[in-house]
C-alpha cells in the first residue's frame, strides 16, 4: 500500500512541473500542453483521495475534471489558430501590442 | 511498497519534464502521450480502473488529437535542422521502450492476480454511475452546459468569414 502522502507528492511535483512549464516556455502550444499536464494532476489528487477513503466521490470530480479539460482545450486551440491567422505566429512575447 | 505505482510515477514525473523542455512540439506530443499513459496507469495501481480507461480515451486520444491537428496545421516545424531531426531514430526510440515498460507492467498485474500490485479496493464504474446520476446529477447537467458551449465557442471561432461582394464588384475584381 502506498502512503497518500507519496501519492500527493507525485501529484504535487507533476502539478509544479506544468506550472514551471508555463511560466517558462513562450510558445503558446506549449503553454497549453503545460496546462494540461496540471489539469491531469489535479485529478490525479482526487483519485487518490478516493482510493484512500474509498468513495467513489474522487472519480466523479475526476469525471468532471475531464470535461472541463476537454471543453478547454477545444476553445483554446481554436483561439491559436486564430491567433496564428492574425498575428502569424505562436510567441506570446510579440502579442504585447493593442490594436 | 506498489512497484507498479512507483514505476508509473517516476516515467509520469520524467515524460512531463521531458514533454515542457523539447524544442520540437511533435517530440513534446510524443512524451506528452507517454505522460497520460503512464498516469493512466497510476490510476489503475490505485483501483479507479474506470478512470484510467477514460484518461487513455479522452486524454491520450481526443486532447493529444487536438494537438496534433493544431501543430499540423500550423506547420511549426519548417527548419531543415528540425526536419533532420523528426526522421532520426533517437525521437522515437525513448518514449517506446517507456510505453512498453508500462505495458509490461500492466501485463503482469493484469495477468497474475494483481493482488500484491493492486492492494487497494476496487472503485467500479457501477459506483461511479451510481453516484454521478443520484447525487451529482446537477454537476452532470452543467457539464453538459460546458461541452455544448465549447462546440458552440469552437465553430465561432473557427468559422471562415464569408465575404459577400456584389456580382458587379466580383466581375471587377477579376
Amino acid at each position: 500500500m502506498i502512503s497518500i502522502e507519496l501519492q500527493f507528492l507525485v501529484a504535487g511535483i507533476i502539478f509544479i512541473i506544468g506550472l514551471i512549464g508555463l511560466m517558462v516556455r513562450r510558445n503558446i502550444i506549449f503553454m497549453l500542453m503545460s496546462m494540461e499536464i496540471m489539469m491531469n494532476a489535479a485529478g490525479m489528487a482526487f483519485l487518490c483521495a478516493a482510493s484512500q477513503w474509498f468513495q467513489a466521490d474522487g472519480q466523479v470530480m475526476f469525471l468532471f475534471i475531464l470535461s472541463i479539460a476537454a471543453t478547454e482545450i477545444a476553445i483554446a486551440l481554436a483561439l491559436v489558430i486564430l491567433m496564428y491567422k492574425h498575428f502569424k505566429t505562436v510567441d506570446t512575447k510579440k502579442l504585447n501590442s493593442i490594436q | 511498497m506498489n512497484i507498479l505505482f512507483v514505476i508509473s510515477a517516476v516515467i509520469a514525473v520524467f515524460s512531463s519534464a521531458m514533454t515542457i523542455s523539447r524544442r520540437n512540439a511533435v517530440h513534446a506530443l510524443l512524451f506528452m502521450v507517454l505522460s497520460f499513459l503512464a498516469m493512466s496507469m497510476i490510476f489503475y495501481s490505485l483501483g479507479a480502473a474506470y478512470a484510467a480507461i477514460l484518461e487513455v480515451i479522452v486524454y491520450a486520444g481526443t486532447i493529444i488529437m487536438f494537438f496534433v491537428f493544431t501543430v499540423m496545421f500550423l506547420n511549426m516545424s519548417v527548419s531543415p535542422e528540425d526536419e533532420k531531426m523528426q526522421t532520426g531514430w533517437k525521437t522515437w526510440v525513448v518514449p517506446t521502450l517507456l510505453g512498453l515498460l508500462l505495458l509490461i507492467g500492466f501485463c503482469i498485474s493484469f495477468f497474475t492476480g494483481a493482488e500484491e500490485y493492486i492492494v487497494v479496493k476496487q472503485i467500479s464504474a457501477k459506483e461511479v454511475g451510481k453516484l454521478l446520476y443520484t447525487k451529482y446529477v446537477l454537476g452532470v447537467e452543467l457539464a453538459g452546459f460546458l461541452l455544448l458551449t465549447g462546440v458552440v465557442g469552437a465553430y465561432y471561432l473557427g468559422r471562415e468569414n464569408k465575404r459577400n461582394v456584389h456580382r458587379y464588384l466580383q466581375n471587377i475584381e477579376n
